[in-house]
């Protein structure tokens, strides 16, 4: 690439070959590091981790951020107690995990099938894939706002549609309003938004497989179905994993598409966990209560993603 | 290439096979695109025609909703608008079609800025602090990397709601809150550890060499990392930059509970438009689909970032 002689400095590190770049900089190694690195961990400290210390915090005390000069007192693991023994609490926890479970497993079908076909390279494939993402790319807000117009049982298009194709008359299905329907009302739209990036991550996946493999293969006259189990799965396992696991993560704390569809309603069919932590902390103003409920699911994610990513390694490492 | 019968091979998929898959990813594409085709159909509808049984998929096109999105508007007798004059504009004649007349701008335009300059701004910083640490992490020996690289990561379990309660508080104490400032430091916050991995991932990919012998030929570290990394990093930086601003022009638990006006982006403010009589369908429809055309353009232009964006992603995580 570069005449090295050409330099004085160049001159110099030839007769010190090891330590080359150390001689040159004149600013010690691991103070160059903490130069590049400070300025990002500075913020994430500032905007995450010190409010993060101060929820821990609150969490062992009464405040309520709406009487901001009331004294503040603890009252210790109360806040923690009440909430794992509010009935409404672990209700909001179900319904959560109703919702984590049902999208991704729509989502992880309907995107690796897509990721699959797509893998075969279809004349204008490109172009297909890149009209399937345009979903993701969308505001979660927008979208449920969006289509709680097309939920709606007098005007709406989904019910045009649905009752245009199974023939039930289009009010006596009401997405939003029926307690068995709501949840399934908000699953569609995660679906629909969210299963694009689960297949964008499975074709990388499926991309990463060397085609020697399947050359192997096909001279063993291995059949398709043969192919699809023992290589093409296995191999993309890790990807699928991992689109799970950050499908996962961010359902668990799904807000504005419920909030925007739903609100929580009808009754508390849809009120997902981050809904009820909304309304503990800016509608009843229990701080203290609200941050002990934080803690507690920032701990269960947290641990839940450990557990998972250990297990994730190891099929990785097969 | 395999030289026994493709009709079946997944090396080089026979035509029949690339048909079928073909048909069926097109199909989906449709499927999935009738929601956004509906939104921006709506945005040209007449309120009656917004909410019409049957859905009307043929209709006289109007613009009163981008009207209605960007002005506010009061009823008037129609003598009193008789009294007025000639319309100036089209928008004039819309609202006078309709008993109305216009009593000033809307806050969509507003709202929509704030968008800009949150989202821009915040992408900004967090690919500026990014690329630093990323290039950091790859080359440097970083005492507890893997850990402080976990740490990073972990920041964005935590369910919004949870962060925004001490946010909110420290905000209020600081005079952050309702501030486009306050929501770009935040929004980098989120963004900063995004940034840090996807460009590792790619700076990982760059040979050291390159800087090595850069500074062999008397570059500083910096001037080697300015001058030789970074455009390098380009393809990397670009991709990570969209994902950036994806996630701040689309935000909305944050917006909502830590801005009430001054700071108010288009996310929480679009499903708040109220026309006579509940929700005006198409003003929201308007609203969405300006709010939504500079993420399409981002989409189309630079989709090949795009894809290695996320597969990088993928793969390093």
């Amino acid at each position: 690439m570069t005449d090295t002689s050409s330099s004085l400095l160049g001159k110099a590190a030839k007769a010190t070959p090891a330590p080359i770049a150390s001689r040159i900089r004149g600013i010690s190694d691991r103070s160059m590091a903490w130069l590049f690195i400070t300025p990002a961990i500075a913020l994430l400290l500032a905007i995450n981790i010190f409010p993060l210390i101060w929820a821990i915090y609150l969490s062992f005390t009464n405040f309520r951020a709406n009487r901001p000069n009331a004294p503040i007192e603890g009252v210790g693991l109360s806040n923690y107690s009440r909430v794992l023994n509010d009935p409404n609490i672990w209700q909001a926890m179900q319904t959560t995990a109703h919702f984590v479970f049902w999208t991704i497993l729509l989502q992880t079908l309907i995107g690796f099938s897509l990721a699959y076909l797509i893998d075969r390279k279809f004349r204008g494939h490109a172009f297909w894939t890149t009209v399937i993402l345009v979903p993701m790319m969308l505001s979660p807000a927008v979208v449920g706002n969006f289509w709680r117009f097309l939920y709606q049982p007098q005007i709406g298009l989904f019910n045009y549609i649905v009752s245009f194709i199974t023939g039930i008359p289009p009010s006596s299905f009401e997405m939003l309003g029926s307690v068995p329907l709501s949840p399934w009302a908000i699953i569609i739209v995660d679906t629909w938004m969210w299963t694009p990036y689960v297949m964008l991550i499975c074709l990388a996946g499926l991309r990463s497989i060397p085609d020697y493999i399947y050359e192997a293969a096909e001279v063993d006259r291995a059949s398709l179905w043969r192919q699809f189990w023992s290589i093409t799965l296995p191999m993309a396992l890790p990807f699928i994993m991992l689109a799970v696991l950050f499908r996962g993560i961010e359902n668990f704390k799904m807000f504005d598409m419920v909030t925007l569809l739903t609100g929580g309603g009808p009754g508390s069919t849809t009120e997902v966990a981050s809904i009820t932590l909304k309304r503990e902390a800016f509608e009843s103003w229990r701080t203290g209560r609200a941050s002990a409920f934080a803690i507690i699911l920032f701990v269960a994610v947290f641990g839940l993603a450990n557990i998972y990513v250990k297990a994730l390694n190891k099929v990785k490492q097969r | 290439m395999s030289s026994v019968n493709t009709a079946h091979s997944v090396v080089e998929p026979g035509i029949a096979t690339k048909r079928i898959a073909a048909t069926i990813v097109i199909a989906y594409a449709l499927i999935t695109m009738i929601p956004l085709v509906w939104i921006v159909m709506t945005s040209f509808k007449s309120p009656p025609d917004s909410i019409s049984y049957p859905p009307k998929i043929v209709f006289q096109p109007t613009l009163e909703g981008y009207c209605n999105l960007f002005t506010t508007r009061t009823r008037q007798t129609s003598d009193y608008i008789a009294s007025l004059g000639a319309a100036t504009s089209t928008c004039d004649e819309i609202t006078r079609s309709r008993n109305m007349v216009i009593a000033g701008s809307s806050n969509y335009w507003p709202r929509f800025q704030n968008s800009l300059v949150i989202a821009f701004g915040s992408t900004f910083l967090a690919v500026s602090l990014g690329t630093l640490a990323a290039y950091g992490f790859s080359r440097f020996k970083v005492p507890l990397a893997e850990d402080l690289l976990f740490f990073i990561l972990s920041t964005r379990m935590m369910p919004p709601i949870a962060v925004a309660i001490p946010i909110y508080l420290m905000y209020r104490e600081l005079g952050l809150s309702d501030t486009a400032l306050g929501m770009i430091l935040l929004y980098t916050a989120v963004n900063v550890s995004l940034a840090v991995w996807l460009l590792k991932g790619f700076i990982d990919e760059i040979p050291r060499e390159y800087e090595e012998a850069a500074m062999i030929d008397g570059y500083t570290r910096m001037q080697a990392f300015f001058k030789v990394v970074l455009p390098q990093a380009t393809t990397g930086i670009a991709a990570t930059a969209i994902f950036c601003l994806i996630f701040a022009w689309n935000e909305y638990a944050f917006a909502v509970l830590l801005t009430s006006g001054e700071a108010q982006t288009a996310p929480p403010f679009i499903p708040t438009i109220i026309g006579e009589g509940g929700q005006d369908w198409p003003a929201v429809a308007a609203g969405t689909t300006i709010f939504v055309v500079p993420i399409l353009v981002f989409t189309i232009l630079l989709r090949k970032q795009l894809l290695r964006g996320i597969t990088f992603g993928a793969v390093r995580k």
